[in-house]
């Protein structure tokens, strides 16, 4: 076999490519080099969901659908994988999937070059729901398709094509089938370029071995570099098929402790809050808020830490909730809280020869009260202006714990420690949440940018503990997020 | 009643639809029938699905970056200035030169026809002559064997520039009398007497922000050099014709030598009507220097960087008003910033004028308008063009007026109302002849519920403790026509085929807006024949010529009046000829269903097409189209500047967050007036999408340009349009069952621009919330982000 070979099946036949370059990207591989132009580039960068695919791959014994943006994925990321453009639906007579024949007569298409990236993401909730015989509601649709921009629908159609899936024909993909022939793929030939190992003490030595090779999870961040600012990678080691990186398994921090979660790196941040929000429910909108879908289904939770960015919204809410790294390297295993683990901008205590290997998450304690607030400009896939999140433990009418986590207001994401020290061991009573929100407004110095003004998120940060203070009295309907439509109507 | 004159509404959520008896007429559009059965009714009025639907949800609709590239094909990347504003000393491109695939650099030296364009005001250079004018200008072009390879190199081109003072705030552009077009006053009646006479007075500053465009099919053109100094140029471009004369004009050639072709653009929006022919001259230029085929394809980032946007807007005003909110006079300057040069700013700026009434009547009024040059992009046409800058203004105005007396005020702005018969003549002197704001309004104001919502929200508000809602009802009055009269006219090519089938072509260009689908309509009910044998082909210059922009959402009516004709051509010519079989008149014959009747007989129309070929009749046509009635001085900007005028009226619900400054529009109910429908569907789309742009414009989309003249919001991960969590939970849309007073095809009424302002209720709205929340809503400005929204409410120190 040639080197740097990528194996994948599509359209039900094995696919196999040589001498495709480490940072080749998938777009790229699709339309330059296999001609199918179905697919679309619209911004490259993973905000506009234009260049949607779907992967499977075999996770637990079935198989796991996943949406992806392949104008900043890496080629070579989805060998030993099943994928599906646009162009893979139809039947061989011309038959629309329902995923586009819905959209059809949604007519949920105008100039339609969104619309192959919609598609693509319908067919993964179509795999993903509707063939497990889950509805999809209006909810699900906006939620999972957030990560898809139109620009001439305003939406209502798409939605509507989305909800409707279910009652044309089913088509449901072949999986035993498919896993079959996923699992007689023979095992990869090592790549010179694109290292990709399976087990933790590989990606160890070859870290070790490499340092100069480009560390790359799912790529969210990554294929910007690439795309955007046209840097070349002639060695990539990818931490996403080291199978110790993609556990999660229940994390016991010691006797009286509530069990948390010990997230391997490289799973990805759809399946890491899942977990999270498995434990704390009230991370769902949080959680959904977090990039869009195809972000959450290739990036991964250790990736957005490691690459230090202070924009990041899992940072803030894990320094509240109190999480460490544990770091890996050929030399051995070492912990360091997540709030220490950044030293300036886009600088982390990360040595040379070192990953992120898990994230250990103390769960919920007793009289936990914990809200995450995220202000952007748009309410789905923006980047925080300002993200706080806090955790208080409250007893009795006192505050025994204050852990609260800041994002969007300095270089690094960090703990507000100067308002916790306001509030831990008090009473919690107006007067210390306002006392707080005044030490959290004087304990940073954001900057005006883009997203907002230093003067706005040092205002909004305090006002955020004002709304926490309300929401901790059970005073309810301050939020935009508690409106539905009966209140609108009624 | 038939299928045309059907009212379709369209509903997303539950509660109180757009009328009473919605739960009939609440034609959801995926359980309509995609085709009609062939023959059964006409097609004009059905609710065909877009004629590339089914080819674009397979992936296999092709845009110019799809088509299979010609062997030989380079890649071009522009060169951008970094300053917002220099002297061009210096271009070295040898680190460029030297990297790998790099095929060369095309500079203004390599221009052979003249290095300015020359449509409007010849003030903008295809590249940097000796100084640039914004970051981002294009400087030049590195040509390299990959899209990838030309961007790397062209980021490794040496400029050597010395930084000049920029003027980057459109206030500081006018006390500079910085301009790119002299300014333009229109005035009716004594405004000064008038203000000094008025019971109330009011005065006020407002800024709403520009947008981007954001077609998620980026800017892209493929020049292909063919024989005898012929050019074949693949463009996607709302104005195929102006892309030919541009790249004419560049490479020093005769307009015929060079042949556009569109058959569909990724989104347009404005965005693709001059802008998109810099890409061809551009592309086109490396084509000729290389001798080799060049696309041009631009990374989204350049796209934001290079490309104008909509026109950010200031303005000054000062209303006078009496006790019922009736205005006395009104004052308004209206800045304008056009970036660095003219592009479309004056026509833009004349309907900011034309559209400052909004649906109001002003007695006395003067409206200055100052075209502001300042050191960023050269802004440019985008849906509404300038309407909206003109409709936000007064409707504003008329909010303020209403809260300063206390009063409802959708009341205040129906007492301002253009009436019927009196107080019916426009500050530009045309008369509104088809007045329908009152019963529109009245009928939304009903359907939705405004009165006891109102009421109800106001009660709601009293013990909402952090959040508080707003409501508001905004009228759209838009005036439908280029007010560039010679504009506004239209060919067309009808081709009948020995076997039946038709193929169209028209001077229209494709953007998603449906204006094929439309058209292939109306020719299959000229022709009588079923939509599905009826074909459209791409947008050529060769095909039709000298076509206007597909524009001022004039696209329906000009190109399918022009196919009508050309339609009609060859219907005339099978009824004569059928006629002369049969011994009848020809006024007998008549063609639907797939057949052509006559007294005597019933063929189909396949058969009597291969009769009439074997008896030498003509069987195709062009068709030409000319809008009658308008006329206007440019000077004075006076006259009859549009056919007829599109009304609409939209109440939409807001929720703001008084800790944060966060909103949500919860609920929005439209009655829109599109004449007599050609799509209902279609026109449901342009509506509820026209809408959704608007609201983005007004309250997400921010553009942030930082003290260097640097672009900040220049990708999607900046600039944020509105996604899936932003669509309402209601949005409800009903048509106005009337036809085009007009005589237009079709009885329809133009739709593309007119439904994106009726976000300004969303605006309106929020204002609403703001007073309610003691804020002060003059001073919110637009977009109205988090951040605008907490200064409004006096929330930011």
């Amino acid at each position: 076999m040639e080197a740097n070979t990528i194996r994948f099946i599509r359209r039900g036949e094995l696919v196999t490519l040589g001498n495709v370059p480490p940072d080749r990207t998938l777009l790229d591989l699709l339309r330059e080099d296999l001609g199918c132009t179905g697919t679309k580039e619209g911004c490259g960068e993973g905000d506009c969901g234009a260049c949607t695919v779907v992967l499977a791959e075999p996770e637990g014994g079935r198989l796991r659908f996943r949406a992806i943006n392949s104008c900043i994925r890496l080629a070579h990321s989805i060998d030993g994988m099943a994928l599906w453009t646009v162009e893979d639906l139809a039947g061989p007579d011309g038959s629309l999937h329902p995923a586009q024949e819905s959209l059809v007569q949604a007519h949920g298409s105008q100039c339609g070059f969104c619309t192959p990236g919609f598609v693509m993401s319908l067919f993964g909730m179509y795999q993903n729901h509707v063939v497990r015989g889950e509805p999809i509601t209006r909810e699900r649709a906006q939620a999972e398709l957030s990560g898809n921009l139109c620009r001439c629908t305003g939406y209502r159609p798409i939605l509507d094509a989305a909800t409707r899936m279910a009652e044309f024909p089913a088509v449901p993909v072949d999986e035993a089938a498919l896993l079959e022939r996923l699992s007689a793929l023979a095992p990869q030939v090592p790549s010179t370029g694109y290292l990709a190992p399976t087990r933790l003490a590989d990606l160890l030595a070859l870290r070790a071995e490499h340092p100069q090779a480009q560390l790359v999870a799912g790529c969210t961040d990554a294929g910007l570099w690439i795309t955007k600012l046209h840097r070349q990678y002639p060695r990539v080691l990818d931490v996403t098929r080291v199978q110790e990186l993609r556990r999660i398994d229940p994390w016991h921090p010691g006797p009286d402790q509530p069990a948390g979660l010990a997230i391997g790196a490289a799973v990805t941040l759809a399946d890491a809050f899942d977990a999270l929000v498995a434990q704390r429910p009230q991370l769902q909108t949080f959680a959904e808020r977090f990039a869009g879908l195809p972000v959450r289904n290739s990036g991964t939770l250790g990736g957005n830490i490691a690459n230090g960015s202070p924009i990041g919204d899992s940072m803030p809410l894990l320094i509240a909730l109190g999480a460490r790294l544990v770091l890996a390297s050929a030399r051995g295993e070492r912990e360091v809280a997540l709030e220490d683990f950044y030293t300036g901008y886009r600088q982390t205590v990360l040595a040379a020869d070192e990953v992120v290997a898990r994230i250990e998450v103390p769960g919920p304690a007793e009289g936990e009260f914990l809200r995450a607030y995220k202000i952007s400009k748009r309410y789905d896939d923006d980047i925080s202006a300002v993200c706080l999140v806090v955790q208080l433990g409250l007893s009795d009418g006192h505050v025994a714990r204050a852990r609260i986590g800041a994002g969007g207001v300095a270089a690094t994401p960090v703990r507000a420690r100067q308002a916790e020290a306001q509030l831990a061991g008090r009473p919690w009573t107006e007067e210390a949440a306002h006392a707080a929100a005044d030490a959290l407004r004087a304990e940073f110095s954001p900057i005006s940018d883009m997203r907002a003004s230093a003067a706005y998120r040092r205002q909004v940060l305090g006002n955020l503990m004002r709304r926490l203070w309300l929401e901790s009295q059970g005073v309810r309907g301050i939020n935009l997020e508690s409106f539905r439509i009966e209140e609108v109507t009624e | 009643m038939n299928a045309r004159e059907k009212e379709f509404t369209s509903s997303s959520g539950g509660g109180p639809g757009g009328a009473a008896d919605a739960g009939e007429r609440n034609l959801a559009p995926a359980t309509v029938s995609p085709h009609a059965p062939a023959g059964s009714r006409p097609a004009v009025g059905s609710p065909h699905i877009h004629e590339s639907a089914r080819a674009q949800v397979a992936g296999r609709a092709t845009y110019v970056d799809d088509m299979t590239e010609l062997k030989g094909t380079l890649h071009a990347a522009p060169i951008l200035s970094p300053v917002a504003h220099g002297r061009l000393r210096g271009v070295d491109p040898k680190a460029a030169l030297d990297l790998p695939g790099v095929r060369g650099v095309v500079l203004a030296g390599d221009i052979p026809g003249d290095p300015v364009l020359a449509t409007f005001v010849h003030d903008e250079p295809i590249f940097a002559l000796d100084t640039v004018e914004h970051v981002g200008q294009v400087i030049g072009l590195v040509v390299a064997d990959s899209a990838l390879a030309a961007r790397r190199a062209a980021r490794q081109v040496r400029l050597d520039i010395e930084p000049l003072p920029a003027l980057l705030d459109v206030r500081a552009a006018h006390a500079a009398r910085s301009y790119v077009l002299p300014p333009v006053t229109v005035r009716r009646g004594e405004p000064e007497a008038a203000l000094a006479a008025s019971p109330h007075r009011l005065c006020g500053q407002l800024e709403v922000g520009g947008q981007e465009h954001f077609y998620l099919e980026g800017q892209v053109a493929y020049a292909i050099p063919l024989e005898q100094g012929q050019w074949h140029i693949h463009s996607s471009t709302q104005h195929p014709g102006e892309v030919q004369h541009w790249v004419a004009h560049a490479l020093h050639l005769e307009n015929s030598a060079v042949t556009v072709e569109c058959r569909r653009m990724g989104g347009g929006f404005g965005g693709k009507e001059t802008q998109a022919g810099h890409m061809a001259v551009w592309a086109a230029l490396a084509a000729r220097k290389l001798g080799r085929p060049v696309k041009l394809r631009l990374d989204r980032d350049d796209d934001f960087m290079i490309t104008g946007k909509r026109h950010p807007f200031a303005y000054d005003w000062e209303v006078g008003f009496d006790d019922i909110g009736r205005i006395t006079a009104l004052k308004m300057a209206m800045l304008a910033n056009c970036g660095f040069s003219a592009d479309l700013s004056g026509p833009v700026a004349d309907r900011a004028i034309f559209h400052s009434d909004n649906a109001y009547f002003l007695s006395d009024v003067e409206i200055a308008s100052y075209r502001c040059k300042t050191n960023v992009q050269s802004h440019t046409a985008f849906r509404g063009f300038g309407g909206p800058q003109g409709v936000v203004a007064i409707e504003a105005i008329i909010g303020d007026i209403a809260r300063h007396l206390g009063l409802d005020p959708l009341a205040v702005r129906q007492r301002n109302f253009y009436g019927v018969g009196e107080r019916d003549v426009t500050h530009y002197q045309m008369k509104v002849e088809d007045n329908i704001l009152e019963p529109l309004v009245n009928t939304l104001a009903r359907s939705c519920g405004y009165a006891e919502r109102r009421q109800r929200i106001a009660q709601w508000n009293a013990d909402s403790p952090v959040v508080k809602r707003g409501l508001a009802l905004t009228p759209v009055k838009f005036g439908i026509s280029f007010t560039a009269t010679f504009f506004n006219q239209a060919g067309a090519l009808v081709h009948v085929f020995t076997d039946g089938s038709v193929q169209l072509n028209h001077g229209g260009t494709e953007m998603g807006q449906g204006l094929h689908t439309k058209i292939m309509q109306v020719v299959a009910d000229e022709l009588g024949v079923p939509f599905e044998r009826v074909r459209v082909t791409a947008t050529e210059t060769g095909k039709v010529p000298n076509a206007s922009a597909t524009a001022a959402s004039a696209g329906t009516d000009l190109n399918g009046r022009a196919a009508q004709y050309a339609a009609r051509n060859i219907r005339d010519n099978l009824a004569a000829f059928v006629a002369g079989l049969d011994g009848c008149g020809a006024g007998a014959v008549r063609l639907r269903r797939g057949e052509v009747i006559s007294p005597k007989a019933t063929r189909s129309f396949d058969e009597v097409v291969k009769l009439a070929y074997a008896n030498r009749i003509q069987l195709w046509s062009d068709g030409f189209y000319r809008t009658p009635k308008i006329h206007y001085d440019k000077v004075t900007l006076t006259g009859r500047p549009f056919y007829y005028f599109s009304y609409g009226a939209a109440c939409s619900e807001v929720a703001i967050d008084t800790l944060t400054g966060e909103s949500r529009v919860l609920a929005v109910d439209i009655l829109h007036d599109v004449g007599t429908s050609i799509n209902p569907a279609i026109d449901v789309g342009q509506i509820e999408g026209g809408f959704i742009q608007g609201m983005g414009w007004l309250t997400c989309e921010q553009l942030v340009w930082n003290e260097q003249g640097v672009l900040t919001t220049h990708a999607p991960s900046t600039y944020k349009i509105p996604a899936t969590g932003d669509l309402p939970t209601r949005l409800a849309v009903a048509l106005w069952p009337e036809a085009n007073r007009e005589d237009n095809v079709g009885g329809s009424k133009a739709v593309g621009e007119p439904p994106f302002m009726l976000a300004i209720s969303v605006w309106e709205a929020i204002r609403e919330a703001v007073a309610a929340a003691g804020g002060d809503a003059s001073r919110l400005v637009a977009p109205a982000t988090p951040e605008h929204v907490l200064r409004a409410l006096g929330g930011v120190g």
